[in-house]
């Protein structure tokens, strides 16, 4: 008997007992399905994370209070205007550094009013960072040496205050302060679950004043030359040893964050990937449970088949055929409907779905895989059989 | 047809038993207690004898379905004690049809594909098997019924498909197990016109096994069995 042959007469099996054939095929297509679903799901939030942590640049350093270690409780930042003054000296011609201050503050407007975190910065910020400006334009060295009371808004950040009216020029108030609004950003987006948009920058020493503190969070390191990122974080750990103790601070490129949150992302999609696998486990035994069914309820069958003069390894390769077909209109099902609803979680939910494709591809091998391991067992069996007593079972 | 001269032996049953062991006990029963006999090339024989006899034991050697467990069974020169399972299914498929009491045709299969059915297993591609189903369809007078499903066929029709099963790859012995067992007496006698007709026509040998004495004596020789022996065998002999 054929190959070709031998697909047919299981195709015929199957379609002789729909019901029974649809149902274990579901099995196998929840399965797959399940692996390709959820292993995108896991790919999404990777990519997300991932893109996060790209978009701030691969020439980027954050320096940031304490050590850097996941789980480690954050530590009450020591960093001054001083260091970021002393860090701009030695890196010139190198390297560009910016820092930060950020607190959730209720801004005001005549027109409307939003919680929102309002950024503390230098002048640096925008382009370390990477705020390009939409309209008007960014904080400079003076607004920082005088404290000036005037602020950049995020794209969201103007509309909220200010609906559809051009906002520059235009005072906002902050903490009972009054700033005058200089400029607007272009829209940026999410990153790592922060809303970039809904910001809104003024100038580091005026959010000081405005907080009642005298420290700077976070200090960021941009390189000219992404070669340049050994020595520059050589020279920041020099400048700062100065000052700190080694554990005080902690130097962090993009590489290092997006080691740490892929670890945990890769770890948590092959638990996802598991969970999926099992369900597909599952769907194997139930494949193998209804094969041994069927070669029991053919038994005459196969007994005719020998008496017509079939060999055992023929039988046994129609019922392993018949097994793997299943699995395999189960894979191809399950493939498409676990593609189909990635793209449509991704499209019409929150949460973030990314098809990868060997995830398909091993679903697919491994339900295919379910079909032989599965199907071997009832398939020997029928092979096995003995013609006389086949023949003669009622 | 005449009689060649010297016709050649198709089937040479010598000194055969055959033992099962029921449940745990060591002896087992003996369905066949030594039974020799031997069915010229084309010859029609029944073999006859009452339920535990040993028919059906007999038939499924005769069929090469099961080996002797003392004494041989030559089909065709080929002793099948020495056959491996894959030589006997080889052997069934080219050299015995079977026509079953019960049919046993494939349900939800045309009567074409189940006739085809027996091609599958000698490797003829689908183009041929077509060809020679059809060919042997009409050869029982089925021509017309080439893509009935079994269930929309009489008993008579049905049976007759089987015979077209059992013929289409031309083999040497044509073994009948109660051929008429599930027909009404006119259609059990169509159907045994049918088994002589191709036995006389393609020197096909003819082997009916039956418990019915008016369809045994259609047969010019009977071999009768009683427990697990021949009683009376024309040619064959009683066991010492």
């Amino acid at each position: 008997m054929s190959f070709t042959e031998s697909i047919r007469v299981a195709l015929t099996a199957i379609r002789a007992n729909r019901l029974r054939s649809g149902l274990t095929v579901l099995g196998v297509v929840i399965g797959v399905l399940s692996v390709v679903l959820l292993v995108a799901v896991g790919s999404g939030a990777r990519a997300v994370v991932t893109a996060g942590v790209e978009d701030l640049g691969s020439n980027l350093l954050l320096v940031a209070p304490g050590s850097f270690e996941f789980g480690q409780a954050p530590t009450r930042s020591q960093f001054t205007l001083d260091d970021i003054e002393s860090l701009s000296r030695e890196l010139r011609g190198t390297a560009r550094v910016t820092g930060s201050i950020a607190s959730g503050e209720r801004v005001r407007s005549d027109t409307g009013a939003a919680f929102t975190s309002v950024i503390g910065v230098t002048a640096d910020f925008e382009d370390v960072v990477n705020r390009p400006i939409a309209r008007g334009e960014f904080l400079n060295e003076s607004d920082l040496a005088t404290a000036r009371r005037v602020a950049v808004l995020g794209a969201s950040a103007a509309d909220g205050l200010f609906g559809g009216i051009d906002p520059i020029a235009r005072q906002i108030t902050v903490g009972g302060l009054r700033f005058r609004v200089i400029g607007t950003v272009e829209p940026l987006g999410t990153a790592l679950g922060v809303d970039r948009d809904s910001q809104v920058y003024v100038p580091l020493t005026a959010a000081q004043r405005l907080f009642g503190i005298r420290t700077i969070d976070t200090l960021f390191v941009r390189t000219d030359d992404r070669g340049d990122l050994d020595d520059v974080s050589a020279t920041i750990e020099r400048v700062l040893g100065e000052r700190f103790e080694p554990d005080e601070f902690s130097i962090v490129s993009q590489d290092e964050i997006l080691g740490v949150a892929g670890r945990i992302l890769d770890t948590l999609t092959l638990v996802l990937a598991a969970i999926a696998g099992i369900s597909l486990l599952v769907g194997g035994i139930g494949v193998s449970n209804i094969m041994l069914v069927s070669v029991s309820e053919r038994t005459r069958e196969i007994g005719l088949r020998k008496a017509l003069g079939a060999r055992t390894r023929e039988i046994t390769r129609q019922f392993l055929v018949e097994a793997i077909v299943l699995c395999g209109i189960g894979g191809v099902l399950g493939a498409a409907g676990g593609v189909g609803l990635s793209y449509a979680a991704d499209r019409f939910t929150p949460v973030p779905a990314e098809v990868t494709w060997w995830s398909v591809a091993l679903a697919f091998g491994v339900s295919v895989a379910v079909g032989v391991i599965f199907g071997v067992f009832p398939a020997r069996r029928a092979g096995r059989m003995d013609p006389v007593v086949a023949l003669r079972r009622e | 047809m005449a009689e060649v001269a010297a016709p050649a032996t198709i089937i040479a049953v010598d000194a055969v038993t055959r033992s099962y062991r029921l449940g745990t006990r060591e002896e087992g029963v003996q369905a066949l207690r030594g039974v020799s006999f031997t069915v010229a090339a084309g010859e029609f024989v029944a073999i006859v004898g009452p339920s535990g006899s040993g028919k059906s034991t007999l038939l499924n050697l005769l069929g090469a379905l099961d080996r002797p467990t003392t004494g041989s069974v030559r089909l065709d020169g080929r002793d099948v004690a020495t056959l491996s399972d894959t030589q006997l299914a080889r052997l069934r498929n080219a050299e015995i049809g079977f026509v079953f009491q019960q049919f046993h045709l494939l349900a939800r299969t045309s009567a074409l594909d189940n006739v085809a059915l027996p091609l599958v297993y000698a490797g003829v591609g689908r183009g041929e098997r077509v060809g020679r189903a059809r060919a042997a369809l009409e050869a029982v007078g089925l021509g017309h019924r080439l893509d009935h499903h079994p269930t929309e066929l009489s008993g008579g029709e049905q049976q007759r498909v089987a015979i077209a099963r059992a013929l289409v790859t031309g083999p040497r012995i044509l073994l009948a197990d109660e051929p008429t067992g599930n027909l009404d007496t006119a259609t059990g006698d169509e159907v045994m016109g049918l088994l002589e007709r191709l036995n006389t026509d393609r020197d096909t040998a003819l082997i009916v096994i039956t418990h019915d004495p008016e369809v045994a004596s259609r047969a010019p020789r009977q071999i009768r069995l009683r427990d697990g022996l021949v009683v009376d065998g024309d040619r064959g002999r009683v066991a010492p």
